[in-house]
């Protein structure tokens, strides 16, 4: 024993092992971004620093209607997206019916259009001459439109909803695809109704998702620009079109600056909780 | 007064009470079938049962056989395309599974994850509006049944697979079911785990006496344990059905025989059969064996009549290859399963079967070596000649 132990003291440390140098692969990619993201953020918080901007712009009366109109309209869309979006992903998921495959891939293709679209259909269908008011005016005789949503928040909600309800349906339809069938075979087999089974076993399991697709909503709504800009309703002015009119219709950059930067809080604050939400829902 | 109560929560929309005399369970000629013209497919034919109360009944066969088919009718999660399911005399073929009062106990525990133990037990009683005050007493005293008590705090993925299937019967009892679904509930588990479940599932189910149990699954041992009378199926037919002891000791088919305890059916010609005992002849000896009533539909033991000697591995004895009333045969393979050692022969007087037999211990055997093959005295049981597994 004595003798093991006196050559293990004999024996020579390994050398050390050469120091990496991979963690220099890092800088590239940092700089880069430093330069392409970080840079024109700290640009934009530096130019609205300029002057008396902030309190200029803190409290004027149209920045405050913009905030509290992009909240609002941010808010409405979500909850509607939620509720659509919902009863849509139920239908698609529960109650099988021909073609359901199909109406899925059209909620995935929808994903891959621009907003700006929507709201061109929009104006196709629901618009002063659109197929809709056509279709009443030839049935009622009228001569002006009946239905004049569009150019109103509420046009603006609508096609929101319509663009943004497929964000989400996906996640909460890859949810309730993880949901054992075997699990709503035995609530029904101990005596819950369609309703019960959905509300005590299936919603629990997709809250994570919906408030998930939900905060996804909110944080693309907030800052959703196109459906706002071809709406082209004249009252509905968000904190986005608020940043265009500023920097680039009348030049005020400093005054422009603090918007976006009221902006980037914003949506920084919301991706925050959807990236909270969403490692909890992938942590299960 | 409790099971009485459960039972109309469980059939809450029958007017009637239940009939006397009629069967817990009745399948009357019921049939599954999926797709439509060329593409259907039957997962159920024309399936007949009847279960008394108090009595286990094992759905036994190998997968695709309709078992699980069965048992997804009874419990309403598939619709019948024919047939009618009866519980206690009434007609539940139309009823959806919340209205049927069935208790049904998976292989895969489908527990409700985000709930406790306690709330998963409690499920079935809120879900059919139990007093609350009867909730908490119900909930413990099931799970007390299975030993589950100092868990109700507990989720289902804080729970080892066996403790999650002890809860998975309890929340199934809680509701008081007439009827008990259990579908492969021990396969999942591993095989020590799986023996202790099944001693459990026998203490269970003489604590229910009342209780009809469906018990499906595709291990024999299972079924000889548990049930009383087991179900054979194959090809989404009911192949036969009969107590434990008379399919192992006298199977009626040759299917039976080779699923239940895994027979060997070797090629005889009857002779001379006197009462229940027939001369055969086997190759080229003539032995003694047992000729039980044909199974429907097969004829008589005539004379001259081909039929399949069934007989158990462990029956067959192992002799020298000199013995002059044993067959001479070659080890194909030998297998040590702890118990037994399985051997694995050709047989030269019969060159279409290879012969099973289990020898005791742990035996060596030389694989290509000429051993002597007795057969007991009675030889074995006479299977009428039809499909194997």
């Amino acid at each position: 024993m004595t003798t093991v132990l006196d050559r293990d003291v004999t024996t020579p440390a390994d050398p050390a092992p050469p120091r990496s140098t991979a963690w220099l692969w890092v800088l590239p990619p940092l700089a880069l971004v430093l330069l392409v993201v970080l840079y024109p953020l700290l640009r934009v918080f530096w130019e609205s620093s300029t002057g008396n901007s902030w309190g200029d712009v803190l409290g004027s009366q149209v920045f405050r209607d913009a905030l509290w109109r992009t909240v609002a309209i941010a808010a409405t869309s979500t909850a509607g997206c939620l509720v659509l979006g919902t009863f849509l992903a139920i239908v698609l998921a529960f109650v099988p019916f021909p073609g359901s495959a199909l109406v899925g891939r059209l909620i995935d293709t929808v994903l891959a259009l621009p907003s700006f679209l929507i709201t061109l259909a929009f104006t196709f269908l629901y618009g002063s001459a659109g197929a809709v008011n056509a279709a009443i005016s030839a049935i009622t005789g009228s001569s002006s439109p009946l239905l004049d949503f569009l150019y109103t928040p509420a046009g603006v909600i609508t096609a929101e909803i319509t663009f943004f309800t497929p964000f989400v349906v996906r996640p909460l339809l890859a949810v309730f695809a993880l949901i054992p069938r075997a699990q709503l075979d035995v609530a029904a087999s101990l005596g819950a109704s369609p309703l019960t089974v959905l509300r005590s076993v299936i919603m629990p399991e997709a809250w994570p998702a919906l408030a998930a697709g939900g905060s996804l909503v909110l944080l693309l709504t907030l800052n959703e620009f196109g459906i706002v800009l071809f709406t082209g309703a004249k009252g509905v002015i968000t904190l986005p079109v608020l940043i265009y009119t500023r920097g680039i219709v009348t030049f005020d950059l400093p005054g422009a600056a603090v918007i976006a930067t009221v902006q980037v809080v914003l949506s920084l604050l919301l991706y925050g909780l959807y990236r909270v939400i969403f490692a909890r829902l992938t942590a299960r | 007064m409790a099971d009485t109560r459960v039972s109309q929560a469980g059939l809450r929309q029958r007017s009637a009470p239940a009939e006397p005399g009629s069967p817990a369970i009745l399948f009357d000629r019921v049939g599954v079938s999926y797709g439509r013209g060329r593409k259907q497919t039957h997962a159920l034919i024309d399936f007949n049962l009847r279960v008394a109360a108090g009595e286990t009944v094992a759905l036994l066969g190998p997968s695709g056989s309709g078992k699980s088919t069965a048992l997804n009718a009874l419990a309403g999660f598939v619709r019948p395309t024919s047939g009618r399911v009866r519980l206690a005399g009434h007609d539940v073929t139309d009823l959806p599974p919340a209205r049927r009062g069935i208790g049904v106990v998976l292989q895969s525990y489908a527990l409700f994850p985000h709930m406790t133990v306690a709330d998963n037990v409690a499920f079935g009683l809120r879900a059919q509006r139990t007093p609350r005050h009867e909730i908490a007493p119900r909930v413990a005293e099931v799970l007390d049944m299975v030993g589950m008590s100092g868990y109700m705090k507990r989720l289902p993925r804080e729970l080892s697979g066996g403790q999650q299937q002890r809860v998975a019967i309890a929340r199934a009892l809680a509701i008081r079911p007439a009827v008990l679904l259990l579908d492969e509930p021990l396969a999942a588990l591993d095989a020590a785990l799986r023996q202790s479940m099944l001693a459990e599932l026998q203490l269970l189910k003489e604590a229910l006496p009342d209780t009809a149990m469906l018990y499906v699954t595709h291990d024999q041992a299972e079924a000889l344990a548990l049930a009383d009378r087991i179900v054979v199926m194959n090809d989404a037919r009911l192949m036969d059905v009969d107590t434990a002891e008379n399919l192992w000791k006298r199977p009626p088919t040759s299917f039976t025989a080779a699923f239940l305890g895994g027979a060997n059916l070797l090629p005889c010609t009857v002779g001379r059969v006197i009462g229940s005992s027939a001369l055969v002849t086997v190759g080229p000896r003539t032995v003694n064996a047992e000729a039980p009533a044909p199974a429907l539909g097969h004829d008589d033991w005539g004379p001259g009549s081909a039929a399949l000697l069934c007989v158990r591995p462990h029956a067959l004895q192992i002799v020298s290859a000199r013995e002059k009333d044993a067959f001479s045969a070659t080890v194909n393979a030998a297998v040590w399963r702890g118990a037994v050692t399985r051997l694995v022969l050709s047989v030269q007087s019969l060159p279409d079967v290879l012969v099973d037999v289990d020898v005791p211990g742990h035996t060596p055997f030389e694989v290509g070596s000429v051993v002597g093959l007795r057969l007991p005295e009675p030889a074995g049981v006479l299977v009428s000649t039809g499909s194997t597994p």
